[in-house]
């Protein structure tokens, strides 16, 4: 009943936020806001894994990237298909890819899984560079429809809307996690598996739920992706910036709760908008780095942690 | 396409050479990861960091790369201690090395990447050598000598790392310390010392296997990501830690590389290590030859 409430909350901020763009009706907010929503998708996601059970995955781009590649694989054969379904597509094969690289590695330690995500972003990458039927190296192009097709507005405003929308899904998803069994679980396998284990945790099939539900949500924030910037290819689908902004997200934020990736990825979300435009996208990816290794030798509780004292 | 006999025989001794290459990129990791059980991946940016130096010391001072990576081995080697002594106040004493260590190994390897990019930019830079441009002819076979050198650069690199592992005192202890750090602990010694020092050696390394990935192929800052897959790969495989299985493992993958990129085209390779290291994890994780 409290998770009902939850999800009646956040969408009441999801509707203020929706209206306060609208209100100040400058299209630059929505490109803006829907990269900072982005990443509270992304954060939210990487954190069921990363923050709850303690499974570091550096492989968001590679989930991220595989989810804009099925809308535009759809885009190309079956583009009737409205944005939502692409999406629920594109993040099943992200959650399934995701369940198969959890079943061969996360039967070891954590720096395997770790290290096989991070090599996973490399191949998924040279495979998609290498099928022409989405580009390949060159690139896909996707044209943007002008209107939003369910109410009066650019594109755009209805890829913030969705983006918005998929927002309080996972947050509310990840909250309703955390105060379950199954968070209980994941927390125990963060704080020692062997233990877990021996108390009759399932902690494989616990880790593989949490894999695969961080990946097809991975995978469902990307998949509007090419609508968003009407051209991709690999270097930029790929980019390793997303896979640092979502781990630097949580972390900052603090991972033992739902709350602190939405705070992490909204401040550094924001702060990345702002750095970008008045000094320029390298020095603000810099920023990322230098605020993520203060962080996690500094703070190791990230900003929740303060206010917990 | 059709299987020809010159084709292959090149292919495998490029592998060859490849491998010992890798090797050489390797070794570091098969100390830090296989020793001291500290997952730096931000190993291959130190390894690009070192490119940049042997680029700087070659275009700018006009010296010989290798040499000049030699004489940094001293400054790579204080870098590595000051960064495992962060590390290890930070992290390894507090008792949660896990996922924020690896979390800041991760902003390391950002960290380096993006300031060469912001310094250097993204062009590819090279190198100029006496034994960059020439081959040498064995009948239908070549071997370029910008791939003979870095072989047996790492040939010694490696050769020395082994001969100090096995027969000084420290680095008997650093061998002590990934056998055991407890018991060593136990006999008065103090492990978080002698992992700095091995550390240290660790990045050390990258100064040379810098200076011959610069020699064997154009750099720009983010080529240190394909290596990561290859590094693990290769460490994995050859039983995390032990020298004489990274090599075996660095030469088994360049020969598949090599195989791949000359039948399959070279934008296949990446997807060769990564194949290695799930085959491995997945069916026998303990490595080729592995002790448990």
């Amino acid at each position: 009943m409290r998770n009902a409430y939850f999800v009646l909350a956040a969408l009441a901020v999801a509707v203020v936020t929706f209206a306060v763009a609208r209100l100040i009706d400058n299209a630059y907010v929505f490109f803006a806001g829907y990269v900072v929503l982005q990443y509270v998708v992304l954060a939210t996601a990487w954190n069921i894994l990363g923050g709850f059970t303690g499974y570091v995955n550096f492989g968001t781009a590679a989930f991220f990237a595989l989810g804009a590649y099925t809308t535009v694989v759809l885009h190309k054969t079956m583009p009737f298909l409205p944005l939502p379904a692409m999406m629920l597509i594109g993040g099943a094969i992200s959650g399934l890819i995701g369940l198969g690289m959890g079943y061969l590695t996360l039967r070891l330690r954590g720096t395997f899984f770790s290290i096989a995500t991070l090599a996973m972003a490399v191949v998924a990458q040279t495979l998609i560079t290498n099928w022409n039927f989405v580009g390949g190296s060159r690139g896909a192009y996707i044209i943007r429809p002008s209107d939003s097709p369910i109410f009066s507005g650019d594109y755009i405003q209805y890829l913030f809307v969705v983006m918005l929308a998929l927002s309080v899904i996972s947050v509310s998803l990840a909250r309703a996690i955390q105060f379950s069994r199954l968070g209980f679980g994941f927390s125990a396998i963060r704080d020692d598996e062997g233990a877990a284990e021996a108390s009759g945790v399932p902690t494989l099939k616990l880790k593989l739920i949490a894999t695969a539900l961080s990946g097809g949500l991975m995978g469902m924030a990307g998949a509007p992706l090419p609508y968003y910037v009407t051209y991709l290819d690999p270097a930029s689908g790929f980019s390793l910036s997303y896979a640092v902004n979502t781990i630097a997200m949580p972390l900052i934020g603090g991972t033992a709760t739902w709350l602190g990736p939405v705070i992490g990825a909204i401040l550094l979300g924001t702060l990345q908008q702002v750095a970008t435009v008045t000094i320029s996208s390298a020095l603000s990816l810099l920023l990322v780095g230098v605020l993520l290794v203060t962080f996690v030798i500094a703070a190791p509780k990230g900003i929740v942690g303060w206010f917990k004292k | 396409m059709d299987l020809s006999f010159d084709l292959l025989g090149n292919a495998l001794v490029s592998g060859l050479l490849l491998g010992g290459f890798y090797a050489a990129v390797t070794i570091g990791v098969s100390i830090s990861f296989g020793m001291l059980d500290i997952v730096n991946i931000a190993h291959p940016a130190f390894i690009i960091l070192g490119s940049y130096t042997a680029y700087i010391a070659n275009s700018v001072f006009g010296f010989d790369p290798i040499l000049s990576s030699i004489v940094l081995l001293p400054a790579f080697y204080l870098l590595g201690m000051a960064i495992y002594h962060v590390y290890d106040v930070s992290f390894e004493r507090r008792g949660d090395a896990s996922i924020r260590g690896l979390a800041f190994f991760f902003g390391v390897l950002f960290i380096t990447e993006v300031t060469l990019v912001l310094v250097f930019g993204v062009d590819y830079r090279l190198v100029d050598a006496p034994y960059v441009g020439p081959s040498l002819h064995f009948g239908v076979i070549d071997l370029p000598l910008r791939l003979l050198v870095p072989f047996l650069v790492s040939c010694a690199l490696i050769g020395s790392l082994q001969l100090f592992m096995s027969y000084t005192f420290l680095g008997r202890a650093v061998q002590a310390v990934a056998q055991d750090p407890m018991a060593l602990r136990l006999m008065g010694a103090n492990p978080s010392k002698i992992k700095r020092i091995a550390f240290g050696l660790s990045i050390a390394s990258c100064s040379v296997a810098g200076a011959i990935l610069i020699i064997i192929q154009p750099v720009e800052p983010s080529i240190a990501r394909d290596y990561i897959g290859r590094i693990f790969a290769i460490c994995v495989m050859g039983g995390l830690g032990s020298f004489g299985g990274t090599i075996i493992a660095a030469v088994i993958l360049g020969v598949m590389e090599s195989l791949t990129s000359t039948f399959y085209g070279p934008s296949w390779s990446p997807a060769v290590a990564f194949g290695f290291l799930l085959i491995t994890l997945a069916v026998r994780p303990s490595g080729l030859f592995g002790r448990t």
